[in-house]
């Protein structure tokens, strides 16, 4: 069934079956790889991405769900060549090791700061509580994304 | 994992969508948030011919009082509306409680309370809550609407009541008696698993006496069980250590736990007890909900 629906601010009409994953509509018919699919069971949140203004796991929403829809992937997370404050903290406070979760962990960190420019670092805690770094770098991820909130007032 | 093929209908009215799932029959599913649905398809454990979308169904996003404190949640109101309600925070202390331990946060963003009702998971936290409000579920089918109490709604696990071209369009928690008091603890291994248990308390107080009293249990029986007898034994009294006692061990009394990863039967049973006795000293400690 043919759906429309604007990623990163491109508008794109694929045919698609009702049963693919919004997930592999962004890998695999649309090139868009920085989403991760990870465990395929709504627990990892390396598929993190928007629709339209609040952050979804994308392996639990059917493409045809996007249908009209606007999407936010990683890709789209940088200004043109300079790097979203998220990423700026991430890359600062090496919020990332192996990578794997770290599109969906920035993609709820922009959320998050969009809503509540000064978290505490319990509600970063709180606010990635649905996503695994299996690497185990929270601590670093929590960092980062403070980093990013301190830049983003000026400090 | 991929869904078994289905066909996909969005309809746009929900007489339309009453009238694809009546030519659908059994073999038809309504998806509203999905979060529970996707995973069971994914899985295979469901495989429907036909998924109704009501997402694009207008008007379902509401949570709302009427004049008189009646409180109403349409189907596509989500979690994470609920838990950053002002309404229910500052009238609903059950509800209140329990929306910020469903799932986990990008879970909330996308699902229902309406669904979580009608998926009729044991371990789904809702139920108990709705259950404990003594709530109900309006059902709009071909006919018009009817209501279902919640104490009706769920026939089994993962099963109720709806007929197959009715849709769930809306919860209902009746005004309070008196002032609301109530809580829901949750005891998890982490963010986002099932409860190892839960338990909601919802009181309707005047003055120190208990009017109304209601204690529902998560995760410790093939449905969500209504500890009646524990309520029973606040209704007409005030909070003391005596009447707190006799409630907590009730409702381990009325507890099914079963033995698994989680824990052992005995475990959930205490834990029953410890989470009723931990809300109602909560309760009696602490000033009353605006009557609503």
């Amino acid at each position: 069934m043919k759906v429309t629906l604007t990623v990163n601010g491109t508008e794109y009409a694929r045919d698609v079956e009702p049963r693919l994953l919004l997930i592999h509509l962004l890998r695999d018919e649309l090139g868009l790889t920085g989403s991760h699919w990870g465990c395929d069971t709504s627990n990892c949140g390396a598929c993190v991405v928007w629709l339209d203004d609040t952050p979804v796991k994308s392996c639990t929403v059917l493409a045809v769900m996007a249908d009209g829809h606007r999407v936010l992937t990683v890709e789209g997370l940088a200004n043109g060549a300079s790097l979203d404050p998220v990423q700026q903290g991430f890359a600062h406070c090496h919020g990332l090791q192996c990578g794997f979760c770290t599109p969906g962990m920035m993609l709820t960190a922009r959320w998050l700061l969009n809503n509540n420019p000064h978290p505490s670092s319990y509600q970063v805690r709180e606010a990635i509580s649905g996503q695994v770094c299996r690497c185990t770098g929270y601590e670093n991820i929590v960092k980062a994304v403070l980093w990013a909130a301190e830049y983003e007032a000026g400090g | 994992m991929y869904p078994s093929r289905f066909r996909y209908e969005a309809p746009h009215t929900v007489a339309e969508a009453i009238r694809l799932l009546a030519a659908g029959g059994d073999n038809a599913k309504v998806l509203a948030g999905g979060q529970s649905l996707v995973p069971l398809m994914k899985l295979r454990f469901a495989a429907p011919e036909l998924v109704v979308d009501i997402n694009n169904l207008p008007g379902l996003s509401y949570h709302r009082a009427d004049p008189d404190g009646t409180l109403r949640i349409g189907a596509l109101c989500r979690h994470a509306d609920l838990e950053r309600s002002a309404l229910l925070a500052g009238t609903q202390p059950t509800m209140a409680a329990a929306a910020p331990l469903i799932a986990d946060p990008i879970v909330r963003n996308r699902g229902t309370l309406v669904g979580s009702l009608c998926h009729a998971d044991p371990q789904g936290d809702w139920a108990s809550v709705v259950l404990s409000l003594g709530g109900s579920v309006v059902a709009e089918g071909p006919d018009g609407r009817r209501s279902i109490p919640m104490t009706d709604f769920v026939t089994g696990p993962f099963q109720n009541l709806l007929a197959p071209d009715e849709i769930a369009v809306e919860a209902v928690i009746p005004a309070a008696q008196g002032e609301r008091r109530g809580g829901y603890l949750k005891l998890e291994r982490r963010v986002g698993d099932f409860a190892t248990v839960g338990v909601a308390v919802s009181l309707e107080t005047a003055g120190e006496v208990v009017r109304r009293a209601g204690i529902a249990l998560t995760g410790v029986g093939a449905s969500t069980i209504a500890a009646s007898a524990a309520a029973a034994a606040l209704t007409g009294h005030s909070l003391t250590a005596e009447s707190i006692a006799a409630a907590a061990s009730a409702a381990a009394e009325a507890a099914r736990p079963r033995t698994d990863h989680r824990g052992s039967a005995e475990y959930k049973r205490h834990m029953v007890a410890t989470f009723v006795e931990r809300i109602l000293t909560r309760c009696s400690a602490e000033p009353a909900e605006r009557a609503a």
